[in-house]
């Protein structure tokens, strides 16, 4: 029996030729684009002083997730700094912030036309599905190759790896809104678009949510990855760990892309849930449950027969 | 003597008086045998055939004309099928379609509650949606002001929908992200109508069904009857002439819905609307509707007044909402007269002013005259009593006596008097051999016994 050897690596050489021989102008003004979004990100949270980001989070946490959060946040956010590790953290929440909202860019609109029509579904699925187990150093190669080193190669693998949680839950949520509520909307006259803006997206909103949690838990642990072909930021800490065999390097870098998770998790989580009031973290923060009580007087008492 | 308290919760003692104003009884007398019960043997009415009550005062409001709906790939051969009177099942298998809605032709008219009655999966809820197009109809016309709506395009079905139709949820699907007033201002919003007046519009919906003081809570901080409070008043909220309501006070427990349906006649009396109101239950459809269409699997089997569904069932399936028809062949009057009427004893120097008091603070309209051997002398109103008392008669209350009441027969089955009480505007009082006052049935205490037997 012969070696089988089908040609399928070939194909994907030809595949990746062709677009670079065909399309290096496109990919110039994609790069260009990308290039302008994450350099001036970067720019910003690198340039921006550290205790004003510090004191940014901390209210974030304070209103978003409860004081002890806050405390904590601070805290880990000191540790960094006294690890010397500041700037590449901000450099790799760059990069994150930057993929995210490229993945929201384009994974939202496809979950919304996915949720619409079943024809996309079909299409999108397999897609997602291989973009998703695809191991993740794979995108580094066309990435590179389409792109040259640094930080937008890293950008746009990072979507692509990162991209498939928001899609999928996106149109999970709009799928699963309760049909009476659309046919409520119907009912009282929405068109297509009011039906989706008033109806399915507020009611799939924790599901998206949820989705973008996601997305940005991937694109960090893709950022890290992406360091190998020079996105730069925490990955460079790890990588440069990994090639001088330096377990203290190796696990001061780790500690603080752990803490950038734990930041970026809790704060992005609390958006899928009902939003508390920024007075109400403050009061609590202060030993105060005033707060809850007044709220518990609005739902008591029963509406007079009229 | 005294005013017993009524066996059940469920609003009003006596039937709700608009049920006999609009008792339209086409072709009652002309029938060939009125007292009889219609035989069990009745088939059911031939599609063209169904009984309608064709001679109303008010306008016709919406027409349905045979209209179809059929759930499958297939829906013009299983229409071809139903036509030639082929069975649900037979359609099923020999197309792989389901009938939802079989030929319905009828009309409702303006200003009335018509209420779409039947088992689930008989198509009712269905029905309701044809008529706005939530489910597109499979064949046949739906008219709403003479215009049909089946054929409109997709702009002026919104249209429509926003200007003339609200609709009310049975599990109310008031927005969950959304304040109690930007719920009730929805159809409002969805319009275009700016937020200042669609506020103050959505309030006064609100004010009208007592939630005014709850405009900025949200939802879930609600109860069920409140949240179908704003379920209402989101539909009332843009004037609709026509509100569709899908078992909207089913999910209520039963005190809390009859509060709804008092507060739905309420609305109505103050605004009349043309309401379409899904229901499986006899109860409600008695209490609010004007006329009753049954339907069953998927075919409208009877439209007509709660009192001629309830004298002339179509067939076993109408008949079968009373629960059981022999509890009728075995019940007797005796048996379920209950003394919940005010009884006014005949004696010497009994003065009328204190039993109009009476009257009143009991809130019945009529009382019983008994002797003091407790003999049944006759049966008297409030109007006819002040009338005899104004006249200055020694004997007021034989002068007051209503002449039209002719007490029931204790041994008299149910099914002999169903009629009598039926058509009675008072609930009948019931006598024996001889002639003691045993108790009144009313409407209501009718149904009920013919209701509960089977629990």
């Amino acid at each position: 029996m012969q070696d089988l050897d089908l040609p399928i690596g070939e194909a994907a050489d030809a595949a990746v030729n062709f677009v670079l021989d065909h399309f290096t102008p496109t990919l110039d003004g994609i790069a260009a684009a990308i290039a302008l979004v994450t350099d001036s990100l970067r720019d910003v949270l690198v340039g921006l002083p550290a205790p004003v980001i510090i004191a940014a989070i901390a209210l974030l946490a304070l209103w978003r997730v409860g004081w002890k959060f806050s405390v904590f946040a601070v805290a880990a956010l000191a540790l960094i700094m006294g690890m010397n590790l500041w700037p590449r953290m901000m450099e790799t929440l760059s990069l994150v912030l930057a993929a995210t909202g490229f993945a929201m860019l384009v994974g939202i609109p496809l979950g919304i036309a996915m949720a619409r029509s079943n024809a996309v579904q079909g299409v999108a699925r397999p897609v997602l599905d291989l973009m998703q187990t695809m191991p993740a150093f794979v995108y580094l190669i066309p990435a590179a190759m389409f792109f040259g080193l640094g930080a937008v190669p890293g950008t746009i693998a990072t979507v692509i790896f990162a991209m498939p949680p928001v899609v999928r839950l996106t149109n999970l949520g709009l799928r699963q809104v309760h049909s009476e509520f659309i046919e409520a909307g119907l009912a009282f006259g929405c068109t297509p678009t009011q039906l989706l803006l008033k109806v399915q997206i507020p009611n799939a909103l924790p599901s998206i949510m949820a989705g973008i949690n996601q997305t940005i838990m991937l694109s960090l642990s893709m950022v890290v990855i992406a360091s190998m072909i020079g996105a730069g930021g925490l990955g460079n800490t790890v990588l440069t760990g990994i090639q001088r065999l330096d377990v203290g390097t190796g696990f001061e870098g780790g500690l603080a892309v752990v803490v950038l998770a734990v930041l970026l998790d809790r704060i992005t989580q609390s958006f899928g849930n009902a939003r508390p009031s920024l007075f109400g973290g403050l009061r609590a923060a202060l030993g105060s449950r005033k707060a809850a009580e007044s709220e518990d007087e609005a739902v008591q008492g029963h509406p007079g027969r009229a | 003597m005294e005013v017993m308290p009524l066996p059940k919760a469920g609003g009003r003692p006596e039937d709700d008086p608009r049920t006999m104003q609009t008792t339209t009884m086409p072709g009652g007398d002309a029938r060939p045998n009125p007292s009889a019960m219609p035989s069990p043997a009745a088939a059911p009415a031939a599609p063209q055939g169904i009984p309608l009550a064709e001679e109303a005062a008010a306008p016709v409001k919406i027409a349905l004309r045979n209209v179809f709906k059929v759930f499958g790939d297939r829906p013009e051969a299983a229409i071809a099928l139903a036509r030639q009177g082929r069975t649900k099942e037979e359609i099923l298998a020999e197309t792989g379609c389901t009938i939802g809605v079989h030929d319905a032709s009828f009309d409702i008219h303006a200003g009335e509650i018509f209420v779409i009655m039947g088992l689930s999966g008989s198509g009712k809820s269905t029905l309701l949606r044809l008529i706005n197009r939530l489910i597109e109809p499979s064949a046949g016309a739906i008219e709403i002001d003479g215009q049909d709506v089946t054929k409109l395009s997709a702009q002026d079905l919104i249209a429509l929908r926003r200007r003339d139709m609200a609709m009310v949820f049975q599990s109310f699907a008031l927005l969950p992200n959304r304040t109690v007033l930007d719920n009730a201002a929805f159809g409002l919003e969805v319009a275009g109508v700016k937020e200042a007046e669609r506020h103050a519009r959505a309030m006064a919906a609100l004010k009208g069904v007592g939630l005014a003081p709850y405009a900025q809570s949200r939802p879930d901080a609600l109860s069920g009857g409140m949240k179908q409070r704003v379920g209402l008043a989101r539909a009332l909220a843009s004037e609709p002439s026509v509100l569709l309501m899908d078992e909207a006070f089913s999910a209520l427990d039963p005190l809390i819905r009859a509060e709804m349906q008092d507060e739905l006649l309420r609305l109505q009396s103050e605004h009349s609307r043309t309401i379409v109101f899904v229901s499986h239950d006899l109860d409600e459809a008695m209490r609010i509707g004007d006329r009753i269409a049954i339907m069953q699997h998927g075919h409208v089997v009877q439209v007509g007044t709660p009192d001629e569904i309830v004298t002339k069932p179509a067939n076993d399936y109408v008949r079968s909402f009373f629960r059981n028809v022999d509890v009728a062949q075995v019940f007797r009057a005796r048996d379920i007269a209950r003394e919940t009427q005010v009884t006014l004893i005949e004696r010497r120097g009994m003065a009328v002013p204190a039993a109009l008091e009476r009257l009143r603070r009991h809130d019945r309209d009529t009382a019983i005259v008994v002797g003091r051997d407790k003999r049944y002398h006759g049966m008297v109103s409030a109007d006819s009593l002040a009338q005899a008392a104004r006249s200055g008669a020694a004997d007021p209350y034989a002068r007051a006596f209503l002449a039209d009441v002719e007490p029931l027969h204790a041994d008299d089955l149910l099914s002999e008097v169903m009629g009598r009480v039926a058509q009675s505007p008072h609930p009948l009082p019931v006598v024996d051999g001889a002639q003691r006052y045993l108790g009144s049935i009313s409407k209501s205490t009718l149904l009920m016994s013919l209701d509960r037997s089977t629990d």
